[in-house]
């Protein structure tokens, strides 16, 4: 059975510019900031990002990576507003496909499904429809005769998750309350990359929770990279909640370009390795 | 007793009866408030309502009952967009921005392609409005939210969801509005806002100063209701010992 794991590099070297990107966890939760961090040391630029937006987008986009983004908000949950996001959007910086968190959702299932489009309700009446002029309805051909919203197929080249735990293969366990979208994000990929707080033996699934944990199956998995605290500074419970102190930093900075600077500096400069000893240190300074 | 009662404690109030009459459903409150107002209409008059833990927990948890952490059912966001769309959910959501026909925003202000001050995003709005009861929380009630136009269309108000046709307005039911001066509502012949109450101590021509469009207030408009003893024990002692309500809505 082919072994699929990789470092973060290997993972993020398969991405190249102008590629669409589907970044899957929700807000500030279970986002794959390994993955994320390496790909800001990469010189991949251009990109059309998918994601239920938190601070993976706020960093893409403050290092000038996101050409277009195609989400529905950017949050960071305990702070509402993603302030890279917010800043990138005051200054005209991204392109942005704004849409209904259930269309979302919808045009990942497209995609997964092979479809060109499903139908939703969601969309009709909304200024979505209207920044979106691209956005099309569709009729229904039975008795109701409604027309409903043909919310495009989200396909995508390359889909970056983090879960729990993964075998060598690429299986993907979460042991978390929300699956969120993630298998979604891998199936509608051409390649997907998971990251995992912890490569397991694939017998060992089963001690840690049942089938129905096991969320991300091989088959639509190209990678698998063992990234202990990989969802930093967001949470991936059980393993960890979320880094509030530093996500409060993290928002502090990003609101003043030389504080930024100095955040950058400090934190993304290095490797995955150097990231988790300056926040150790970071918590060691005891906030 | 009721002679104490805080502003916040009339929103409480009056947030919780939003949800009566629904039965069994999920209350989706957005904000402290709400929250303590369906925590409170499940605690009285609506103990059928579902609630959850703010991720992805249905709790049951009474705690007149003891513990407040159980279980009942699960609810990941794919669960939650389902039960929107089946309609069994009444959700009582923010509004940076809200015009007389109920159209509210909480993307972003100004021209969209470059906004002036970007917001939330248009998040789940859309689909919430088209598929499940509606309702509004403004915890402050003023010309910069009560605007003649929106300038985002997130939630679907009655005259854009008329426009869109019979697929837009066949589970469209947008309830109440609550603010911290006032109950509102839709029931008037063009199906714009209305006065349905005035908090206690709130003048017509308090609330008609803080709306940016004409707003219809009838002369004998009522009073919000008072809450009965029972209820500001539940609020204060058991609900919302932090007073979390008071730093939302401060007398």
């Amino acid at each position: 059975m082919t072994d699929k794991t990789m470092t973060a590099e290997q993972a993020v070297g398969r991405i190249h510019s102008g590629m669409t990107v589907g970044i899957g966890g929700w807000g500030s939760r279970r986002k794959p900031m390994a993955l994320v961090r390496a790909l800001l040391r990469s010189e991949v630029t251009d990109l059309t990002v998918v994601s239920f937006g938190g601070p993976d987008v706020g960093l893409l986009t403050a290092a000038g990576k996101v050409r277009k983004l195609v989400t529905a908000f950017a949050t960071l949950d305990s702070i509402p507003l993603e302030p890279h996001f917010r800043a990138a959007r005051e200054r005209g910086d991204i392109e942005l496909t704004e849409l209904d968190e259930s269309m979302m959702m919808w045009g990942l299932t497209a995609a997964v499904h092979r479809l060109p489009f499903l139908p939703a309700r969601a969309g009709l009446g909304s200024d979505v429809m209207t920044v979106n002029p691209g956005l099309r309805t569709v009729t229904s051909p039975y008795e109701d005769g409604e027309e409903l919203v043909a919310v495009p197929a989200l396909r995508l080249d390359v889909a970056l998750v983090h879960l729990n735990r993964a075998d060598a293969r690429g299986n993907g366990q979460y042991l978390g309350p929300d699956p969120y979208f993630d298998d979604l994000f891998c199936e509608a990929a051409a390649e997907a990359y998971v990251s995992c707080e912890r490569v397991v033996a694939t017998a060992e699934f089963a001690d840690a929770g049942g089938p129905q944990t096991l969320l991300v199956k091989r088959h639509a998995v190209t990678g698998v990279v063992e990234t202990p605290q990989g969802a930093h500074f967001t949470s991936c419970v059980p393993d960890y909640g979320r880094d509030e102190a530093f996500q409060s930093a993290y928002a502090k900075a990003a609101a003043d370009p030389t504080a930024w600077r100095e955040f950058t500096r400090r934190f993304l400069s290095g490797d995955e390795e150097r990231y988790r000893a300056a926040v150790a240190a970071f918590g060691r300074e005891g906030a | 007793m009721t002679g104490g009662v805080t502003r916040a404690e009339y929103c409480v109030v009056a947030c919780a009866e939003a949800w009566r009459g629904d039965g069994e459903i999920l209350a989706a409150p957005m904000g402290a408030v709400p929250r303590i107002g369906a925590r409170l209409a499940k605690l009285t008059f609506a103990p059928e309502l579902m609630l959850t833990d703010g991720e992805a927990m249905i709790v049951g948890g009474d705690p007149e009952l003891g513990d407040p952490e159980v279980v009942e059912g699960w609810l990941p966001y794919r669960a939650h967009l389902a039960l929107v769309t089946g309609g069994r959910r009444h959700v009582m959501m923010g509004a940076s921005q809200l015009d007389r026909h109920g159209n509210q925003n909480i993307s972003c202000i100004g021209d969209w392609k470059r906004p002036g001050r970007q917001l939330l995003g248009v998040r789940g709005a859309p689909v919430n409005t088209l598929n499940n009861p509606t309702s509004y929380w403004v915890p402050r009630h003023s010309r910069r939210v009560f605007v003649e136009r929106v300038d985002m269309v997130c939630g679907v108000g009655h005259d854009r969801a008329a426009a869109a046709g019979p697929a837009a307005t066949r589970f469209h039911d947008l309830r109440c509005v609550v603010t911290d001066l006032a109950v509102l509502d839709f029931a008037t012949p063009d199906r714009t806002l209305r006065v349905r109450s005035l908090h206690p101590r709130v003048t017509a021509e308090a609330v008609r100063e803080a709306t940016g469009f004409p707003l219809e207030i009838a002369d004998d408009v009522p009073s919000t209701r008072e809450p009965t003893p029972a209820e500001l024990r539940l609020i204060r002692e058991v609900i919302d010992p932090e007073r979390a309500r008071e730093r939302e809505v401060p007398s």
